[in-house]
């Protein structure tokens, strides 16, 4: 094949998948993992992702720790910890995308202003 | 007259501002009444359990994401222990905010004392109980718990117990502590170490005699007997999942005090999908339940002839109903994604499921199973009914 047809076939590709970023889920599945971040992933890390059980999820916290470390991490979970592994309910591909999406502060719940103190 | 007129509009602004106006509160009783949390909205809303209706909504209660709620004797104040270490004090009747605090930075749970006088909330950040004066809020004592190693630990299992106690677990060092409050500002802890790897949370028997406190880090449970604590804590259903390979836990189960049924306590198995059946004179495994999931609450009708069960994600979508006197699965329902929590009205012919993703929470006939109302809420997560307000460890 020359490299010309090879370059529109790339772009017809590119094309035909509607333009999104290689290997990353589609939009209505991003949903569902942002929607699983909050509430599933939330029981234990809170749903502002500031911890509870299990640590921060938060930009900041997790800006010292490798992509492979957050991936294993997510894919096989802690022994020994609460952390299960999420093997068996998402892919590879998703738990990628969990993990930059988390370092963007994708989905990031804004807190309703709470009534601080009362008398 | 220019002036009095002034004066008499600015008097009566003033008061305004101050004063909320009466005609906001209702005037009826308050034993039929129940909260639900909205998790993500941070708001909570007042329900008449007898109409089945929703009162007020009550907003700006910050991080609902975990929550728990406690009753004062009067059934006219809801105390929400929000995970962000707020503490709230709600009045039902008039459906509002009266007092609130941020007593630490990140919390679990919480209880009331036996004498309705103080408040106690079991925290994660920092490690340790807080007792507050229940009409105030104001704070009585601040007890870290902090472990041999210098460390505090997670708190968690929080409960009242007969005698002006309460009980809690430390998850991080493994203990289970007693503090009798009967002189607040003297508090009285009696501690119990080694009792199990990773305890993530416990039950107190309504009769307050038995605590039990569940394990993570290894399979079975730890008793207390608070009627001979020098006994020290027991093991019990150890190994109870010998053989067997643990599943992925992708949500805590939650002990409550309506685990027991007549002689029976019913446990979650954790990393298993069956319910563990308990005989509580010997404390001895009699059974266990195969269920759809693993369950994430275990809770027994009012008059202990049923058990209803709930799973964790990913199959939260089922409910079902455990016959006490076969021990088989008599029902198995899908309300819809996400059934969160479950509460039984006081005598038990109705209950009331929380039904996250559908925006809703059900009623149901316990002995039907029909469906007799919906509810929207936002998100719903915790129910709690005032009944609550005279049970041990509610």
């Amino acid at each position: 094949m020359t490299f010309a047809k090879v370059c529109l076939l790339t772009i017809g590709l590119a094309l035909f998948s509607g333009m999104t970023v290689a290997d990353e889920p589609d939009a209505e599945r991003r949903g569902e993992l942002l929607y699983l971040l909050k509430h599933d992933c939330g029981s234990c890390h809170g749903m502002t992702r500031q911890g509870g059980l299990g640590p921060s999820l938060l930009p900041e916290a997790l800006a010292k720790k490798s992509d492979a470390t957050l991936f294993a991490t997510i894919m096989e979970g802690r022994p020994g910890t609460p952390m299960p592994g999420w093997r068996e309910l998402l892919s590879e591909q998703e738990v990628r995308w969990l993990v930059q999406a988390m370092r963007r502060g994708d989905g990031l719940v804004v807190l309703a202003p709470s009534q601080g103190d009362r008398l | 007259m220019r002036v009095l007129q002034s004066v008499l509009v600015l008097i009566f602004l003033g008061a305004g501002i101050t004063v909320a106006p009466a005609q906001d509160c209702l005037t009826r009783g308050s034993g039929d009444l129940g909260v639900i949390i909205e998790r993500a909205a941070g708001s909570v809303v007042v329900v008449d359990t007898s109409a089945r209706a929703r009162l007020f909504q009550i907003d700006g209660l910050g991080d609902l994401s975990h929550a728990s709620v406690v009753f004062s004797p009067d059934e006219r104040y809801a105390y929400v222990f929000g995970r962000d270490g707020g503490l709230s004090k709600l009045d039902l009747l008039c459906g509002r905010l009266v007092k609130r605090i941020i007593q630490a930075g990140n919390s679990i749970g919480g209880a009331i004392s036996q004498d309705g006088n103080l408040i106690a909330v079991s925290n994660y950040t920092p490690g340790g109980v807080k007792v507050f004066d229940a009409v105030s809020l104001a704070q009585i004592a601040d007890l870290p718990a902090i472990s041999d190693d210098g460390h505090a630990s997670k708190v968690v299992g929080l409960v009242d117990a007969p005698g002006q106690r309460f009980v809690f677990t430390l998850y991080d060092a493994g203990q289970i502590r007693i503090v009798d409050m009967k002189n607040p500002k003297s508090p009285q802890v009696r501690v119990f170490k080694n009792i199990g790897q990773q305890p993530y949370d416990a039950l107190i028997t309504p009769d307050g005699r038995y605590y039990i406190a569940g394990l993570f880090g290894e399979d079975g449970l730890a008793l207390l007997d608070l009627w001979q604590p020098d006994a020290g804590v027991q093991r019990i259903l150890a190994n109870y999942g010998r053989g067997k390979e643990k599943l992925p836990v992708y949500k805590m189960p939650h002990l409550e005090g309506w685990a027991t049924a007549g002689r029976y306590v019913f446990l979650p198995a954790v990393g298993q999908h069956e319910v563990l059946v308990v005989d509580r004179a010997t404390w001895k495994e009699t059974g266990r339940v195969a269920v759809h999931g693993q369950p994430v609450f275990v809770v027994a009708r009012p008059d202990g002839r049923q058990v209803w069960v709930n799973f964790a994600h990913p199959r939260n979508d089922t409910v079902q109903v455990i016959d006490t006197k076969s021990m088989k699965i008599v029902h198995t329902m899908q309300p819809g994604k996400g059934v969160m929590h479950m509460e039984f009205k006081p005598r038990g012919e109705e209950i009331w499921l929380s039904v996250r993703d559908a925006d809703q929470v059900h009623v149901y006939d316990t002995d039907s199973f029909q469906r007799m109302a919906r509810l929207a809420a936002d998100k719903p997560s915790g129910i709690f009914f005032t009944a609550r307000a005279h049970k041990t460890g509610l």
